[in-house]
């Protein structure tokens, strides 16, 4: 879209949402210097690097450490909430009654944590706002004042359990750890990060994680939370086991925050449709980061995000850009005196006969790479996932393979080891 | 050293080694021998410089003036008639399209003197503000970057000495085992010494199979991967809190930029793992001092300037600034790339390192000059930006020490935009691309054959004599202006004589940045060079600069915030790969010297394809068959050469060679919005089998 279609009469770009993807491109934006904008964020803190919750939360960092830096004088930041989208008027409308017209409007609201199902979690005896409150002791693990709200309460913690094996909760559960309390983490899948790795790393990556202080159950579904006048107490397990617990972390996935877009009739999968030009249905309004969904895909990554964020502001300032999707490596690092590295992508399990596996394990080095390439319809080979644990040193090899989605032109083997890749010496 | 043997320095890069020429009887009037006193290269030089005294072989020399007569051929004439078509040319420009449309082009291979008269000449006698020069495309990045930071810009604020005696050395984009050999000896003695290199390169050069640590980023993510560091020092809480707080200002936003690029991210951006990142992080910070050493790799981009920002940055929060064995550096290129820039032939800039906005340099230098300070232009354009308008709003053009139809970006559109000049005049040794363009071309005495003062890599003034006598015909750079100043009426003040003129620079530079008053070419003989500033005769010089304070205002070092940013050409479908451009071993710069030495030459006779052999294997691309190398701006076919040292998203050309062959033809002119650099370092391209 360019500036001339924005009646009426304003240019404004509104960024709703001051998160990684709204705070970045407000920062493009004012780069490119084309257009007024105005970020409106719901957050009380100063806007952070929500990438680095785990380490802050592990000690690892200062809070005002995973600052942000300030926007560019330029660009206006208003803290209030957006509770309407009036498309016909191209304004928005805010809680404290104020409303606000755009030429351009970016939804950038991002995600909110999922809470698992579990009994006892919310006060049945209350309406409204306040029967959705967590009891004493039970937190969401997603924003600083979840963090701060943890970290406060950790003085006065014996047993941490969190929920959710994924790699939010495998970074929680790290951290927490890192600051001395025994933590127990609780996870229904039949293994750690199974949407993201195979049942081997996983292995290494408990053994791991228990040398951390992380005791870890998995295929282990938490069915009620148990409370002493609204204070956590414990867990109960489906199978009736019960787990002591004066701090419990919920980490089981967030979803994408579309309810704006939604009201605003605008089109929604798991998050808000976008195209290559990250615009909805509406010419007007565009969609990036954690709340949008392009081509199917509903990231949830900071990275893609960025890259979002960036050809965003391209396309707000009128310079030709599109987004066609990230082939990143989904990595997790987990931080300690002998700090651990995982990178996966794509499948890590064969899916037919036309996949095979080729993997180098050497768990005495808590090594563990593996890929998994699929024969091609005119003969050749390409990779169609992976993981390394441990040894990362062919990761730039590996994410470059993925990233360019060509047929390979040599054994994988290259992508396991770089003995191969770097015969012939030095440059000539 | 024979006795007979003239004390001088080679005609290449800024190491400027120490060499003696003896006179012999033979194809070649002198013979290169050892100068072992000289402490930069103690004696040791590399094959360009043994060989140096091929370039005085008389063949290969213009010895007489060139005009383009009415037929549209370079015929020879007299030195009055070039110099009077020279002078009218340049008052008809004038005279027609103001005095802006007359441009003067330098180099950083002229010595201080000439780049001192050259300046001087564009201001007096032309009174055009249209003067800039080919340093402008090797060291503005590194040089505006330290200027932001330091207050200062010198190459290395240390002497090359202190390399060894670093803890750790990281070597950014620079390959000096090819590009200056001589300095290798500085990073093998590092090691035995205990202290770690880091190399960071694309290809693993010879110089990154010696380094304790090699890293390959993509090219044109080397702010990321310094941001990255930067993230790591903070995140493991290595910075240096106290020389934070007394020596720099501006850490907090600087922190919060470089915590905007998580480890995980940088990798992602730079492909670098992780792992890498963390262990050059420890070997930084675990080391008692720690050096970051910059070439033509970081800079030479769109973001060059924030680039070197980001590692300069990297150097402040560690506390490796303004104390010995630690520091920012940039390892300049041209012989006089340090000189070139502080004297005056760049668009912005008085003598002295005098900015030319600033009315007390002004005031100055106007008074040394016997000028009104008001009749001095004010800043004119970048050198590409200068190329770029030949034949628009520049139309009569004086190219002195360079060859910019070779060793401009996208330098097919330069030679046409020479080409639309109504008026081309070129001093050269030899008739170069850009000679070959010209309407004049006036035969000037080169190395050996003149004296003058350079200031190498280290701000060491150093002197070059003459050694042998020019042949018949012609004359030096500085007589060229002297004549030139007199046919446009200023029969004073542009001497011929260099002690005369650098006895000028001296009081001009005086109480500037780059102060020279107390250096004399007496002292320069007797103390083996003289770092500036060197504000009187009785100063010891200045070998480590900012030991007590650095030379901003308030004398604390200033925190850039810098963001990661890509190229100005990513790769897309059409142009999947990244090219990126170098030198190698046996060819210097555009090659106007180094392609007419037989023994170089036959070393590397031409521009070749480096790519790793998956991509030659994708390609059906064999070792020497011939490989189309295509971008947005050009089309270009040379051998292939298969090596697995370079990364396999990435193809390399060396940039020696002009037009249909060369790699400038695809490099992209986007400019950095400080340093006015073009993106040399990266463009996208696609292969093609040819």
């Amino acid at each position: 879209m360019t500036a001339a279609t924005d009646t009426p009469g304003t240019a404004r770009v509104v960024i709703v949402g001051g998160g990684t993807a709204g705070h970045r491109l407000a920062q493009q934006l004012a780069l490119h210097g084309e257009r007024e904008v105005l970020l409106l964020a719901e957050e009380e803190h100063p806007p952070y690097n929500r990438v680095l919750l785990a380490e802050v939360l592990s000690g690892r960092y200062a809070p005002e450490v995973a600052a942000l830096a300030s926007l560019p004088p330029q660009v206006v930041r208003r803290r209030t909430r957006v509770v309407r989208v009036d498309r016909e008027q191209r304004r928005v409308l805010c809680d404290d009654g104020s409303t606000v017209g755009y030429g351009a409007l970016a939804l950038a609201t991002g995600s909110n944590p999922v809470l698992p199902p579990l009994r006892g979690l919310f006060d049945e005896s209350r309406t409204g706002r306040e029967r959705h409150e967590l009891p004493c002791g039970v937190f969401a693990f997603r924003t600083m004042t979840d963090c701060a709200d943890i970290d406060a309460r950790l003085p006065r913690s014996r047993h941490a359990v969190v929920v959710g094996g994924g790699l939010l909760g495998v970074s929680a559960a790290r951290a927490l750890a890192a600051r001395g309390i025994p933590v127990l983490l609780a996870h229904q899948g039949e293994y750690l990060m199974d949407r993201h790795i195979d049942s081997s790393a996983a292995e290494l990556l408990r053994t791991h994680l228990m040398g951390q202080g992380v005791e870890v159950h998995t295929e282990c579904r938490v069915r009620s939370v148990l409370t002493e006048g609204r204070r956590v107490t414990g867990v109960e397990l489906a199978d009736g086991f019960r787990l002591e617990a004066d701090l419990l972390v919920l980490a089981v996935g967030v979803r994408p925050r579309s309810g704006l877009a939604r009201a605003a009739r605008l089109a929604v999968g798991q998050g808000v449709l976008v195209d290559d030009r990250l615009r909805t249905g509406d010419p007007h309004i565009h969609a990036v980061g954690d709340c949008a969904e392009h081509r199917g895909v509903v990231y949830g990554l900071a990275g893609p995000a960025l890259e979002q964020a960036d050809v965003l502001a391209r396309v707000l300032s009128g310079k030709p850009a599109e987004y066609r999707g990230s082939r990143l490596l989904t990595r997790l690092t987990l931080n300690s005196a002998t700090p651990l590295d995982i990178a996966a992508f794509g499948s890590t399990e064969p899916t037919g006969p036309e996949d095979r596996v080729v993997r180098l394990a050497d768990a005495g080095r808590r090594s563990y790479r593996k890929v998994i390439v699929r024969r091609t319809g005119d003969g050749g080979e390409r990779l169609v996932g992976g993981v390394l644990l441990g040894d990362l040193d062919t990761l730039g090899t590996l994410a470059h393979t993925w990233a360019d989605d060509q047929d390979l032109v040599s054994h994988p083997l290259h992508l396991l080891t770089d003995i191969g890749t770097t015969t012939g010496g030095t440059s000539r | 050293m024979s006795e007979s043997a003239v004390e001088t320095h080679c005609p290449y890069c800024a190491l400027q080694c120490g060499m003696g020429l003896r006179r012999v009887a033979g194809a070649e009037p002198v013979e290169v021998v050892e100068r072992a006193g000289f402490p930069v290269n103690l004696g040791a030089l590399c094959g360009k410089g043994a060989t140096a005294a091929a370039v005085l072989r008389p063949g290969v020399r213009l010895t007489s003036p060139l005009v383009r007569s009415a037929g549209g051929e370079l015929r020879q004439a007299s030195w009055a008639q070039a110099l009077d078509r020279i002078g009218d040319a340049l008052t008809s420009t004038a005279r027609t399209h103001g005095r802006d449309a007359v441009g003067v082009f330098g180099g950083g291979g002229l010595t201080n003197e000439k780049a001192y008269l050259l300046g001087k000449f564009a201001r007096v006698v032309l009174g055009t503000s249209t003067i800039d020069y080919n340093g402008r495309f090797c060291m503005s990045s590194a040089a505006a970057a330290g200027t932001r930071a330091f207050g200062v810009d010198r190459g290395l604020p240390f002497p090359l000495a202190d390399v060894p005696r670093a803890g750790c050395v990281v070597l950014v984009g620079g390959n000096p085992a090819e590009t200056m050999p001589p300095f290798v000896r500085y990073l093998r003695e590092l090691r035995e010494n205990g202290g770690r290199l880091i190399v960071v390169d694309p290809r693993r050069t010879r110089t990154a199979e010696s380094a304790d640590l090699y890293l390959a980023p993509r090219p044109g993510t080397d702010l990321a991967l310094a941001l990255g560091l930067l993230h790591l020092v903070v995140a493991d809480g290595r910075t240096d809190k106290r020389f934070i707080a007394e020596r720099t200002t501006g850490w907090e936003e600087t922190r919060a930029a470089a915590m905007a690029h998580w480890p995980e991210h940088v990798e992602a951006v730079t492909g670098v793992p992780l792992p890498q990142l963390r262990r050059a992080a420890a070997l930084f910070c675990d080391a008692t001092s720690a050096m970051v050493l910059t070439a033509r790799g970081p800079e030479q981009h769109a973001k060059g300037t924030d680039t070197v920002s980001a590692w300069i940055n990297l150097c402040l929060a560690t506390g490796n600034a303004g104390r010995p064995y630690a520091g920012y550096g940039c390892l300049t290129g041209q012989g006089n790339g340090q000189g070139g820039r502080e004297h005056g032939q760049k668009a912005d800039q008085l003598p002295g390192y005098r900015k030319l906005d600033d009315p007390a340099a002004r005031a100055h230098v106007a008074a040394v000059w016997g000028v009104d300070p008001a009749a001095l232009p004010g800043p004119g354009r970048s050198a590409y930006e200068l190329l770029d308008a030949l034949g628009q709003e520049v139309h009569s053009l004086l190219v002195m020490g360079s060859n910019p139809a070779v060793s401009a970006p996208r330098s097919a559109r330069v030679a046409d935009r020479l080409r639309a000049l109504d008026f081309l005049a070129v001093c050269d040794v030899v008739l170069s691309e850009t000679a070959a363009l010209a309407d004049v071309v006036l035969p000037v005495t080169q190395w050996a054959e003149e004296t003058g003062t350079l200031t190498n890599l280290e701000g060491r003034v150093i002197l070059r004599r003459k050694a042998v006598d020019p042949p018949e015909g012609v004359r030096s750079d500085l007589e060229v202006l002297h004549r030139l100043a007199r046919r446009l009426g200023h029969p004073d003040g542009f001497p011929s004589d260099p002690e005369e003129v650098f006895a000028e620079l001296r009081r001009a530079s005086a109480g500037g940045t780059a102060d020279y008053a107390g250096i004399s070419y007496r002292r320069i003989a007797a103390e083996d060079g003289v770092f500036w500033p060197c504000p009187s005769p009785g100063h010891p010089g200045t070998p480590r600069l900012f030991l007590e304070r650095f030379g901003t205002e308030d004398g604390r070092a200033r925190f850039t915030p810098v963001q990661h940013r890509p190229a100005a050409e990513e790769p897309d479908a059409e142009f999947p790969l990244r090219l990126t451009t170098g030198r190698v071993l046996s060819q210097y710069q555009s090659g106007a010297q180094t392609r007419r030495v037989p023994a170089l030459n036959s070393a590397a006779p031409g521009p070749y394809v480096e790519l790793h052999p998956q991509l030659a294997e994708r390609l059906g691309v064999r070792e020497g068959e011939p490989v189309a190398v295509v971008s947005r701006r050009g089309r270009t076919v040379s051998p292939a050469r298969v090596s697995g040292a370079i990364r396999p998203d990435t193809v390399f050309m060396p940039f020696h060679w002009p037009g249909e062959r060369g790699a400038n033809a695809h490099t992209n002119p986007a400019l950095d919005p400080v340093s006015r650099m073009p993106e040399f370092k990266v463009c996208a391209v696609r292969l093609e089998r040819a």
